[in-house]
C-alpha cells in the first residue's frame, strides 16, 4: 500500500518538530491555549454586554465570589463539612441505640428459640452471636448515620457545591504536578473509591491519570464514614463531656478529611517528582448554575442509592465475616482462640503503631470492605469475654476502654483506616483500570507503608511526650 | 469518492452524491442536539461512530432545493484528542473535510464556548458560528452583539433559540450561502508569540509539499509544536487509505448496507 507521507519524511519532520518543541522555554501547549484564551476573553469582552440587574445570575456570581475566594473558600468549605457532620453525629445518637436495643431484645428471643429446638452451643454461637450479631451491629451502628449523611451530602451536590470544592482544589492540585480534574475523582471517592478510580478516566493523560487512581484512597470513602464518624463520637468526643463532645467529635472527622486531601495532595507531588515525572496539562473546569435542591426527591433518592445500597453491601459482606470471626475467636488452640494468637502475634507490632493486635486483625479480614471492621473488632472483643451484652452505644466506649484503648487508639484507628490499603473492590477496580500487576500493588503497599509510618510517628510522639 | 470514504471511515450513509455535508460541533449543552433536531425534524438516525462507543446522529434537510447532510458530531470542549469524544469530533472535521462546519455556542457563556471556535477556526475555513440560546441569554440580561461578533471573527454568524424554533431559516440561509459560495468565510487566525509563529513557519514550510493540500499544514505545525507525534502517522492512515480505496473490509459495508 502507498504512503501518503513517505517514513523518512515523517522522521524527518518529527525530528525538527521536537528540537523547535525543545528550544522553547515556556511550553508551547500553554502559550497555545492562553493566545485561545486571550483571544475569546478579549472578543466576549468587546461583544457581550451584561445587564446587572438580573437576579440569578448576579446572585450566583456574587455567591461564586464568596464560595471560591481564595480567603473565604476553605473556611466555609471546612464550616459546610462541620456542620454536616455534627447533625450526622448529634442525630445518629438516639436512633443508633434504639436499634442496638431492637437488635439486644431480638436476640435474647432467638437465643430462648435455639435453646427450645435443643441445639448444640456451637449452632448457637455461629448463627446467634457470629452471624446475626455482627449484623445488628452493622446496621444499628451504620444506618442511622448513614441516613442522615448521605442525604446531607447529596443536598450539597444538588445545591452545586461540590464543583466549587474542586475549583478550590484545582490550584493545588496543579502545584502537585497533577490534573485538575483529580480534585472532581477525588469528590467522586468520597462516595466509593472504586467510583472514584473509574472516574479517573476524564483524565486523558496517563500520567495524571495513575496518579489520582493512586491516591483516591485517602478520602474517605462511605464504607469508612461510619468508622470515622464512630470513633470520633464514641472516644474523642465522649471524653470531653456531653455538651461539646458532639462539636468536638464533628471537628475531629473534618480534621481526618483535611489529613486526607493532604495526603493526597503530598502523595501526588511525590509521584510526580519521582515515579510519574511530568507537568500539569490544562483543562477548565465547568461551574455549573447553582440549582435551588429539590429537597424530597434528593433524601429520598440518596436513601434508597447510597444509604440501603451500602448498608445492603456491608451487611452481606458481614454475615460470613461474622461467622468466621465467631470461629476464629472459639476454636482453641492450646488455651487461646485462634483469634488470641493472631492478635498476640501481631501485638509486639500494632502496639508500636499505636494499635492493638485485635485491631490490626480486624483491619486484614476487613479487606474486602471498610464497613466491616469495626463490627469485627466488636465481635472479637466480645468474644473474648469481658462483656457478654452490649444493648448501649455508650457501652462501646466502655467495651473498648476495656480492652486498653486510650485517645491516641481511637486517633490511630481513624488514621489507620483513612491512609491504609484500598478495599478489595477498589483494588479489584485498580487492576481492572490500570491493567498493571505492578501499580495494583504500588497501589495497595504505597498506602500502607504511609498508614503504618503516620501511625508509628503519631504514636511515638505521643508515648514519648508522655500524652497517654 | 468522497461518499465512500465517509462511509468505510465513519460510517456514515450519503444518500445523494451531491449532497452537502455540514458538521456540527459545539460544547455539551450548548442546545446542539435541539438545533440538529429542529433542521432535520424526523428525517435522522442515530447509531454509533465506527468502532467507538461515542453516539452520533446524522439527518437530512432540504432549502432552495438544496440537500444537506447534517452530523452532529460529539459535544466537546476542545479539539485536543484527548478523549474518544474529542477524538471523534477533531477526526470529523480534519478528515472527512465536511463542507461546512457549524459551531453552536451557548449565548450566556460566549467566552469559554469561543475557545472551541477558534481551535475549528484553526483547522478549517469553512466554519459559521451558531449562537444558541439567545432567549435564556436575554432573561438572563445578557446582550450579544452578533455583528460585532461577525466582524472579529470574521465568519457568519447567526443569532438562534432553537428550542423555540428562532433563528433556523437564517441559520440555514447561512449554511446555504457558504456552501453555495455566495458567502466565503475569512477566519481571524490566531498570532502566536513571534519565536512561536518563526517555528510554525518553518514547520509549514515542510509539511506543505508533504501534506498536497489535504489538510491545513499551519494547524498540523501547531499539533507538531503542541507535542503530538502521532498526527503525521494519523494523517497518513487516514489519505494513505483513502489514495488506494479498496475492497478490505468491503464485506463488512455490504453487509451493512443491507442491513440498513
Amino acid at each position: 500500500m502507498p504512503s501518503f507521507i513517505e517514513k523518512q519524511e515523517m522522521e524527518r519532520i518529527l525530528a525538527k518538530a521536537s528540537a523547535l518543541r525543545e528550544e522553547q522555554e515556556v511550553q508551547i501547549r500553554d502559550q497555545i491555549v492562553e493566545r485561545i484564551y486571550d483571544q475569546s476573553h478579549n472578543i466576549a469582552q468587546d461583544v457581550v454586554r451584561r445587564e446587572q440587574n438580573k437576579k440569578q445570575r448576579v446572585f450566583d456570581d456574587k455567591l461564586d465570589h464568596i464560595l471560591t475566594s481564595r480567603l473565604w473558600g476553605f473556611p466555609i468549605m471546612l464550616l459546610l463539612l462541620g456542620v454536616v457532620f455534627w447533625v450526622t453525629i448529634a442525630g445518629a445518637n438516639v436512633p443508633s441505640s434504639l436499634l442496638g436495643d431492637f437488635f439486644f431484645w431480638g436476640e435474647t428471643y432467638l437465643t430462648q428459640f435455639f435453646m427450645w429446638l435443643g441445639a448444640p452451643a456451637w449452632v448457637h454461637g455461629v448463627l446467634v452471636l457470629g452471624l446475626y450479631r455482627s449484623v445488628g451491629w452493622v446496621v444499628s451502628v451504620m444506618l442511622p448515620p448513614m441516613a442522615i449523611f448521605f442525604p446531607l451530602f447529596a443536598l450539597l451536590e444538588d445545591f452545586g457545591y461540590l464543583p466549587r470544592i474542586a475549583f478550590n482544589l484545582d490550584r493545588f492540585f496543579k502545584k502537585a504536578g497533577a490534573h485538575g480534574k483529580q480534585s472532581l475523582t477525588m469528590a467522586m471517592g468520597f462516595g466509593c473509591n472504586a467510583a472514584g478510580v473509574v472516574a479517573c478516566r476524564i483524565i486523558e493523560s496517563p500520567r495524571e491519570r495513575m496518579i489520582a487512581i493512586l491516591t483516591n484512597n485517602f478520602v474517605p470513602c462511605n464504607g469508612r464514614w461510619p468508622t470515622l464518624i464512630l470513633m470520633a463520637s464514641i472516644l474523642l468526643g465522649g471524653a470531653m463531656g456531653l455538651a461539646y463532645g458532639t462539636l468536638m467529635a464533628s471537628f475531629i472527622v473534618v480534621g481526618m478529611v483535611l489529613v486526607g486531601i493532604a495526603m493526597t495532595l503530598f502523595v501526588s507531588w511525590s509521584l510526580s517528582k519521582t515515579l510519574l515525572r511530568g507537568v500539569p496539562s490544562h483543562f477548565t473546569l465547568e461551574l455549573p448554575p447553582y440549582r435551588k435542591p429539590q429537597i424530597g426527591k434528593t433524601i429520598v433518592r440518596s436513601i434508597f442509592d447510597k444509604t440501603l445500597f451500602v448498608l445492603r453491601r456491608a451487611v452481606i459482606i458481614a454475615a460470613p465475616a461474622g461467622i468466621i470471626t465467631w470461629i476464629l475467636a472459639n476454636i482453641r488452640i492450646g488455651d487461646q482462640s485462634v483469634l488470641a494468637h493472631v492478635a498476640n502475634w501481631l501485638q509486639p507490632f500494632a502496639h508500636a503503631i499505636g494499635l492493638d493486635g485485635y485491631i490490626l486483625t480486624a483491619f486484614i479480614l476487613g479487606l474486602p470492605a471498610n464497613e466491616i471492621v469495626v463490627p469485627i473488632l466488636i465481635m472479637s472483643y466480645l468474644s473474648t469475654g469481658a462483656m457478654t451484652e452490649l444493648d448501649d452505644i455508650a457501652q462501646l466506649q466502655s467495651l473498648f476502654l476495656d480492652h486498653g484503648w486510650t485517645w491516641l487508639t481511637a486517633l490511630n484507628l481513624m488514621l489507620f483506616s483513612l491512609l491504609h490499603y484500598p478495599c478489595g473492590t477498589t483494588l479489584w477496580t485498580i487492576a481492572r483500570e490500570t491493567k498493571s500487576k505492578k501499580w495494583t500493588v504500588v497501589a495497595a503497599v504505597l498506602p500502607l507503608l504511609i498508614a503504618i509510618g503516620v501511625c508509628f510517628i503519631v504514636a511515638q510522639i505521643v508515648r514519648g511526650l508522655g500524652l497517654v | 469518492m468522497r461518499s465512500q470514504h465517509l462511509f468505510h471511515k465513519f460510517g456514515i450513509r450519503v444518500d445523494l452524491p451531491e449532497q452537502k455535508v455540514i458538521a456540527l460541533a459545539g460544547n455539551p449543552n450548548t442546545g446542539k442536539s435541539t438545533v440538529f433536531n429542529a433542521l432535520t425534524g424526523l428525517h435522522q438516525h442515530t447509531g454509533n461512530w465506527h468502532g467507538k462507543t461515542v453516539g452520533y446522529a446524522q439527518g437530512n434537510f432540504t432549502f432552495q432545493e438544496e440537500s444537506f447532510l447534517l452530523i452532529d458530531l460529539p459535544g466537546t470542549y476542545s479539539l485536543l484528542p484527548n478523549s474518544a469524544e474529542e477524538q471523534v469530533a477533531r477526526d470529523f472535521i480534519c478528515f472527512a473535510k465536511p463542507d461546512l462546519t457549524v459551531v453552536v455556542v451557548d449565548a450566556t457563556a460566549l467566552e469559554r464556548h469561543l475557545n472551541l471556535v477558534f481551535q475549528v477556526m484553526e483547522i478549517t475555513s469553512q466554519v459559521l458560528l451558531c449562537v444558541n440560546l439567545m432567549d435564556e441569554a436575554k432573561k438572563k440580561g445578557i446582550d450579544v452583539d452578533l455583528n460585532a461578533l461577525e466582524k472579529k471573527l470574521g465568519i457568519p454568524v447567526v443569532g438562534t433559540s432553537a428550542r423555540k424554533g428562532e433563528g433556523l431559516i437564517a441559520l440555514q440561509q447561512g449554511i446555504y450561502d457558504i456552501t453555495s459560495g455566495k458567502k466565503i468565510p475569512s477566519p481571524a487566525a490566531i498570532r502566536y508569540s513571534e519565536p512561536l509563529e518563526k517555528k510554525i513557519a518553518e514547520l509549514e514550510f515542510y509539511l506543505k509539499p508533504l501534506l498536497q493540500g489535504s489538510i491545513n499544514p499551519r494547524w498540523v505545525a501547531l499539533r507538531l509544536l503542541d507535542g503530538d507525534e502521532k498526527i503525521l502517522q494519523e494523517i497518513n492512515d487516514w489519505f494513505s487509505e483513502s489514495f488506494s480505496f479498496s475492497f478490505q473490509g468491503g464485506e463488512g459495508v455490504a453487509a451493512k448496507c443491507l442491513h440498513l
